[in-house]
């Protein structure tokens, strides 16, 4: 479970030469509250992300993890508590909203646009830098074309990034589901995103395409300097990559800290293996 | 064999992001339109181009404006055969109101009034999708036809309640009406056609070609990305009907010479729903060959016995080619759920890995 222990988040700048600094917040959730009817899927969290940083949310099935990512960019809007990000309090904000404002993410279960390829699908990531009007993309030839271009360049550098390019021109629904893993990984950061939400990366996976997906998430944070919040089940993968980590359990958090803190906290060892009754 | 990659190497991302990048289908479609613009109009005689070619035309142009709502951005329409009302009537009323403007100005402007009567029955997409959508297209397309019965004013207070077109010149020569030639519609018609292809197929594939897609494969991510919904349905709903719009103002312009609301009625939306699905949704080579198959081919059909020499009369005729045409889209539909420009799709993948099964 330990195998590699990793410094505390306030040191972790130290090392970097991307100038980066770890330590300023970045989105701040404060005592936040959803509800769906009777059913209170989040119960007064409280918790913050700083720059630099990969943050894990873990906890057992159920626990509200992905309703936090999903109050985060803005599917659900919590009835109270507010959200911080970049030193912006946001009151009710569109999904698309948050995209504009720096937030991307992957899903649970991949939510890839199928009919598409693997170039078409990182390239939808780009739509938001992407602004030549209806009247030059008639034409394509010209501004149009230049931007595509221009854009594609930066599409390519991710798919050599995440090595996808034999698969670049394939439909993405017939891809094997690790490629699917990645190939949506790569969606999220064609955005260039301040902060990225990865929603089980890992769910699915064997042990080498696990090992691909931390080598990626790792160079993500620390050669584009991205903010990373991660939600894992697997624990090995969660102590190694994170360099803090929120538990929660039936919508409240029981734990929050460096990962050695948590891995011995007994509410979390609890929440885990069950207590006697 | 001769249609293979071999040896055309991309050296930029220029290159790569061609509509054709294969030197074949560059020459493929130099061909098509050579046939198009020189062959038939100086081999064909008038049936061929007046009752065949022109309205097959028309109808790709229709097809690929609920192509563009359905197989590109995935809201399901039924009322198409009303967008191409709109356009119709507003070419009428645009042409009785500015009759000295070119014709061709006129056909062109009157797809926008399609366009935003299609953003308004679109409205409804940003709360439904699929079925439920396609019934309140449904609603639009029974509202637009009661419209154009019932409001006289479109139809300039006719006592037939139909519309007639007039005899238009552009640029001197006859376009609309009696004494202009089939020849000259054709030209007409297939120059609209293939400028609007054209730019079809250059939205399709920039970023609001895209937005498009990511709305119809999963529109919870597509928000993520970035994309308004709102902007997007609404912009395949405007270009869609725009397309549709046009189609139905060429149909009564060129094609018919005069119109009533049957000619747009909800036959009309399910004839163009159908060229949708057997060409293929999501492909504009598709909206030609269901096209051709829906409106070419039972008119080959119906005339082969005659051809032959059989005499079967006219009315059994028709019953053997609704058969026909009705095993053959079973049977397309088997062999290829997603429509003939699939099929085209695979054949031409096989060919470039030929004599291999895989390349």
């Amino acid at each position: 479970m330990n195998a590699h222990t990793k410094p505390p988040a306030m040191n972790l700048n130290s090392g970097r030469d991307d100038g980066v600094a770890v330590g300023e917040e970045l989105l701040s959730v404060d005592n936040v509250t959803l509800r769906f009817g009777g059913v209170t899927a989040i119960e007064d969290i409280s918790f913050d992300i700083r720059k630099g940083e990969v943050r894990a949310i873990i906890g057992p099935n159920g626990a509200g993890k992905t309703s936090m990512l999903n109050v985060i960019n803005g599917f659900y809007h919590p009835q109270e508590g507010t959200i911080r990000f970049r030193g912006e309090t946001r009151t009710k904000m569109k999904p698309y909203e948050a995209a504009a404002s720096g937030i991307a993410r992957t899903f649970q279960n991949v939510a890839l646009f199928t009919g598409m390829s693997t170039l078409d699908n990182i390239m939808s990531g780009r739509s938001l830098k992407m602004n030549k009007n209806f009247i030059t993309q008639m034409f394509y030839y010209g501004p149009a074309r230049d931007e595509e271009i221009e854009h594609r360049r930066r599409v390519e550098e991710i798919i050599d990034f995440l090595e996808i390019a034999h698969i670049r021109r394939q439909p993405v629904g017939k891809l094997p589901y690790g490629l699917q893993k990645r190939v949506e990984l790569g969606r999220a950061l064609a955005l260039e995103p301040d902060l990225l939400l990865l929603d089980e990366p890992m769910a699915g996976m064997n042990l080498e395409e696990k090992e691909d997906m931390s080598r990626f998430i790792i160079d993500v944070n620390q050669q584009f300097g991205t903010t990373i919040a991660l939600i894992e089940h697997d624990m090995g993968v969660v102590m190694d990559l994170a360099d803090r980590v929120v538990v929660l359990d039936y919508g409240k958090k029981i734990a929050d800290g460096i990962p050695e803190e948590v891995q011995a906290s007994q509410e979390v060892i609890d929440a885990y293996l069950g207590v006697p009754h | 064999m001769f249609y293979r990659e071999a040896g055309q190497f991309k050296t930029n991302y220029k290159a790569d992001q061609a509509i054709f990048p294969i030197l074949q289908d560059k020459i493929g479609l130099g061909v098509i339109l050579v046939i198009a613009a020189v062959i038939i109009p100086f081999f064909g005689n008038d049936f061929f181009i007046n009752s065949i070619m022109i309205p097959f035309l028309i109808f790709s142009l229709a097809a690929i404006g609920l192509n563009i709502l359905t197989g590109y951005c995935g809201q399901l329409s039924l009322g198409t055969g009303a967008f191409m009302g709109v356009g119709a009537y507003s070419c009428y009323k645009l042409v009785t109101i500015f009759p000295d403007v070119n014709i061709l100005i006129h056909v062109l402007l009157s797809g926008f009034f399609a366009a935003i009567v299609g953003c308004v029955f679109g409205l409804p997409s940003l709360r439904i999708k699929g079925l439920y959508l396609a019934i309140t297209t449904l609603a639009a397309q029974f509202f637009l036809e009661w419209a154009f019965i019932r409001v006289a004013w479109l139809y300039n207070y006719n006592d037939s309640g139909a519309i007639e077109v007039p005899t238009k010149t552009a640029f001197g020569i006859a376009v609309t009406g009696a004494s202009a030639t089939p020849m000259t519609r054709y030209f007409v018609v297939l120059g609209i056609v293939v400028a609007l292809t054209w730019v079809a197929s250059n939205v399709i594939r920039g970023r609001i070609g895209r937005s498009w897609m990511m709305i119809r494969d999963m529109d919870i991510a597509a928000e993520l990305m970035g994309i308004k919904p709102l902007n997007a349905k609404l912009s395949a709903f405007a270009m869609s009907s725009y397309y549709c719009g046009v189609a139905g103002a060429l149909m009564v312009f060129m094609w018919l010479g005069a119109a009533e609301v049957e000619s747009f009625n909800i036959n009309v939306s399910f004839q163009v729903l159908f060229m949708v699905i057997i060409g293929g949704m999501g492909s504009l080579i598709g909206c030609f060959m269901g096209a051709a198959l829906i409106f070419i081919l039972p008119i080959v059909i119906r005339s082969a016995p005659e051809i032959v020499g059989l005499n079967i009369g006219a009315a059994t005729a028709e019953h053997i080619t609704q058969l026909i045409i009705g095993s053959l889209i079973i049977l397309f539909l088997i062999v290829e759920p997603h429509g003939l420009a699939r099929m085209w799709q695979i054949g031409k993948e096989k060919l470039r890995n030929w004599p291999f099964p895989y390349g």
